[in-house]
C-alpha cells in the first residue's frame, strides 16, 4: 500500500514535468485546457481505485466479521486459547501470539542486516561491488513468496530438525524465511535515505576528525532515521502478512509457543487454510480474524505515516 | 470557489462513466454464458456439443478429472472443461450454490449433505496410504496402533517395534477429504454433544495437501502421514496395515480396508456437455485412464 503511495509521489513528479514542459509550447489555451482536463481525471480516476478498493474490503471485512466478534465475544474471541471450530470455539490468542513472535523475530533479525547491507551499499561498497550486490537484492524482491515457502520446507526445516530437533516446522523456521523476505524493502528503502543525507554533513563530520565509521552511526543514521524507521515499519507490514511461505514452514498447530521450535499457526495462515470450507460462524469468525489483522496494519500505517511525513533531519 | 466545484463533479463523473462499463461488463459477460448453456440445454441431442463445464471439488480428484479432462476435450474439442481445487466440502457448497457445474469429493458424504438431494456418481476408489520415511524401519502397523498414535496415546516409535524416538504426526487441515474418510476409517472421531469432533491430537503438524504431507514425511525420520494412494511415490514408504499392502488388488478384494470413494456431485438437469463427460468418465474409455493410478469404481460394485 505504501510502497504504492510512494511510487504514486514519483509519479506525481513526473507529471508534474511533463505537464510542466507542455506550458512551454506555445500552443492555443483551449487545447492545453481539455489536455490538462483530461490528465486531471485520469490521474484522479487511478486514485479512485485504489480508494474504492479499500473501501470495500473494510467495508466487507467488518461487517462480516464485527458481529462474529460480539457474537464469541470480545474476550473469548482475543484471549481464548482454544480453537476447534467443529466444536463452536474460536479463540485467536495463539494465533496473535505466533504472528507477533514471528513479525517480531523477523524485524529484529531482517532490520540489522538489511541496515548493515544498506549502509555497505550506499557508504562503502566499490561501484563494482555496489552493482552486484544491488540487483541480486532486486531479485530477492521478486521472488514469488511460495518459492521462499517450498526453500524453507526443503532446506531450512531439515536444517532445523537436524540441529535443534522437533520436527523442525517451528517458529524459528517462520522467523527465518519472513527476515529473508523483509530484507528487500529494508535495503532499497534505507539506502535511498541514506544516499538523500547532504553530503555536506559527511564532509563536516569529517573534517572534524570523525572517522568514516563514526561519521556513518553519528552522522549519516541519525539523519535518516525517519527514512529508515519508515523501511522497518513497511517490513513489519509485509512479515505479519505473509501467508503462503507461512504456511509451508510453520506446521500450523494452533498451539501458544513455549519455545523457537514449536509449530505455530498464524492469522493469515488460518484464514487461507479454513476459509475455502468454512460457512455459518465459522467463516463469520475468519473474518473477524481479518479484522484484528486489519487492526494491525491499520496501526502500522498511521505509525509509517508519522515517519513518512518528517523530514530527512528534522 | 464555485468552478472549483464544477471541475470536481467533472472529474467524479469521468471517474463513474470510464469505471462504469468494466463493472457491468463483468455481469453482461456471465448473463450472456448462462444464457448460452440454457439454449444448449434446451437443444436437440445430435447438435454438436460446445461450451464449457465447471468442476470444483476435492484436490485429491483433481488430477484424475484433469487428466480426464484433458483426453474428453481432445475428442470434443468445442468443449472447455475447468477443474478447480477447494477441498471436498467446498465442491459441495459450489455445485448447491450453482457456482460449478460439477463437484468432486473425496470421501462419503455426510446425513446433512445427503439431504441436499445431489445427484452421486462414484467415478473412481482410492486407497489412503499411511506414509513414513523410507528410513524408518516399521513396515506394518495395526490400525487400533495407528489410532493410538493419531490420538497421541503412543508417543514413541518403540511402542511399535520401531527405534527410540518421538513419532511426529502429519495431519491434514480440515478441509480435506483425505482427513474426513481417514480419521473414520480409523476411528478417530467423537460426538461431543450434537457435534462430531476430531480427536486426533491438536499438537499434530497441519500440511494442506497431498504433495505437502509427501514432502514433509520424506525430509523427516521420525513423521508418519497419511495420503491418496493413487499420489505415493518413491520418496516415501507405505506401511501395510494389519500385514495387508496398500494395492489396487487389496482394496478390489476388499482386505485393505482404508479406501474412499471419488464422487462428482450434480444438481438438478445438467447441461449435455456436463452429461457427456460424466458418461465418458463412466465409460470403458474413461475408467482405463482411472486405472492407470487408481482403482476403477466396478472393483466395489457388487
Amino acid at each position: 500500500m505504501d510502497v504504492i503511495s510512494i511510487k504514486a509521489a514519483v509519479a506525481k513528479d513526473n507529471a508534474a514535468k511533463i505537464t510542466g514542459s507542455s506550458n512551454t509550447h506555445a500552443k492555443p489555451k483551449k487545447i492545453r485546457n481539455v489536455f490538462e482536463r483530461a490528465a486531471e481525471a485520469i490521474f484522479f480516476i487511478s486514485a479512485s481505485t485504489a480508494i474504492l478498493s479499500v473501501a470495500a474490503i473494510s467495508v466487507y471485512i467488518f461487517t462480516q466479521g464485527a458481529p462474529a466478534i460480539f457474537e464469541i465475544g470480545i474476550k473469548d474471541f482475543l484471549f481464548g486459547t482454544t480453537w476447534m471450530p467443529s466444536a463452536e470455539e474460536f479463540g485467536i490468542f495463539p494465533m496473535i501470539v505466533a504472528s507477533v513472535c514471528g513479525t517480531v523475530g523477523a524485524t529484529v533479525i531482517g532490520t540489522v542486516i538489511g541496515l548493515f547491507t544498506a549502509i555497505f551499499l550506499a557508504e562503502i561498497a566499490p561501484r563494482w561491488l555496489a552493482s552486484i550486490v544491488r540487483p541480486a537484492v532486486e531479485l530477492l524482491a521478486g521472488i514469488p513468496s511460495v518459492v521462499y515457502g517450498f526453500f524453507g520446507l526443503v532446506v531450512i526445516i531439515p536444517l532445523i530438525d537436524r540441529h535443534l530437533g522437533g520436527g523442525g516446522d517451528s517458529l524459528l523456521a517462520v522467523i527465518i524465511i519472513l527476515a529473508i523476505m523483509i530484507l528487500p524493502t529494508i535495503i532499497s528503502i534505507s539506502e535511498t535515505s541514506i544516499r538523500a543525507v547532504p553530503l555536506a554533513y559527511r564532509e563536516g563530520s569529517l573534517a572534524l576528525g570523525a572517522t568514516h565509521v563514526q561519521t556513518i552511526f553519528k552522522v549519516v543514521l541519525p539523519a535518516a532515521r525517519s527514512g529508515i524507521m519508515a523501511s522497518i515499519v513497511l517490513g513489519v507490514g509485509r512479515a505479519i502478512g505473509e501467508t503462503m511461505a507461512v504456511i509451508l514452514i510453520s506446521g500450523n498447530t494452533v498451539q501458544i509457543p513455549n519455545a523457537l521450535t514449536d509449530r505455530v499457526r498464524t492469522l493469515t495462515a488460518n484464514i487461507a487454510l479454513e476459509m475455502p470450507y468454512a460457512s455459518g460462524l465459522h467463516s463469520k469468525a475468519l473474518f473477524a480474524t481479518g479484522v484484528v489483522l486489519f487492526v494491525f496494519i491499520m496501526t502500522l500505517n498511521l505509525i509509517l505515516n508519522v515517519f513518512i511525513n518528517r523530514k530527512v533531519g528534522e | 470557489m464555485k468552478r472549483i466545484a464544477i471541475e470536481k463533479l467533472f472529474i467524479a463523473v469521468m471517474a463513474l462513466l470510464l469505471t462504469a462499463p468494466m463493472l457491468s461488463g463483468c455481469g453482461d459477460d456471465q448473463d450472456l454464458g448462462n444464457a448460452a448453456t440454457t439454449e444448449k440445454t434446451a437443444a436437440a441431442d445430435d447438435v454438436k456439443l460446445s461450451g464449457s463445464v465447471i468442476v470444483a471439488g476435492s484436490t485429491s480428484v483433481q488430477p484424475l478429472v484433469q487428466e480426464l479432462a484433458d483426453v474428453f476435450s481432445e475428442m470434443e474439442e468445442d468443449v472447455e472443461i475447468d477443474v478447480q481445487g477447494g477441498g471436498s466440502t467446498a465442491g459441495i457448497e459450489a455445485v448447491i450454490s450453482g457456482v460449478a457445474d460439477i463437484g468432486t469429493v473425496s470421501r462419503e458424504l455426510s446425513n446433512e449433505e445427503k439431504a441436499y438431494g445431489l445427484a452421486l456418481h462414484l467415478i473412481a476408489v482410492d486407497g489412503i496410504a499411511v506414509i513414513v520415511n523410507p528410513n524408518n524401519p516399521v513396515s506394518d502397523l495395526a490400525k487400533d496402533q495407528i489410532a493410538r498414535i493419531y490420538k497421541g496415546e503412543i508417543k514413541n516409535w518403540k511402542e511399535v517395534g520401531g527405534p527410540d524416538m518421538e513419532i511426529l504426526v502429519v495431519q491434514r487441515e480440515a478441509s480435506s477429504g483425505t482427513r474426513e474418510a481417514f480419521e473414520e476409517l480409523i476411528g478417530l472421531k467423537k460426538k461431543e454433544g450434537d457435534k462430531t469432533v476430531s480427536m486426533v491430537r491438536s499438537d499434530a503438524l497441519i500440511a494442506d495437501s497431498n504433495g505437502v504431507v509427501q514432502t514433509q514425511i520424506s525430509t523427516k525420520k521420525n513423521a508418519i502421514g497419511y495420503m491418496s494412494l493413487g499420489m505415493v511415490d518413491s520418496t516415501v514408504k507405505t506401511l501395510k496395515i494389519d500385514g495387508v499392502e496398500p494395492s489396487a488388488g487389496n482394496i478390489g478384494n476388499k482386505t485393505y480396508s482404508l479406501w474412499r470413494p471419488f464422487l462428482l456431485l450434480t444438481k438438478g438437469e445438467l447441461s449435455p456437455e456436463a452429461q457427456a463427460f460424466i458418461d465418458f468418465i463412466k465409460s470403458e474409455e474413461g475408467q482405463k485412464i482411472v486405472s492407470r493410478n487408481y482403482i476403477s469404481y466396478t472393483a466395489v460394485q457388487q
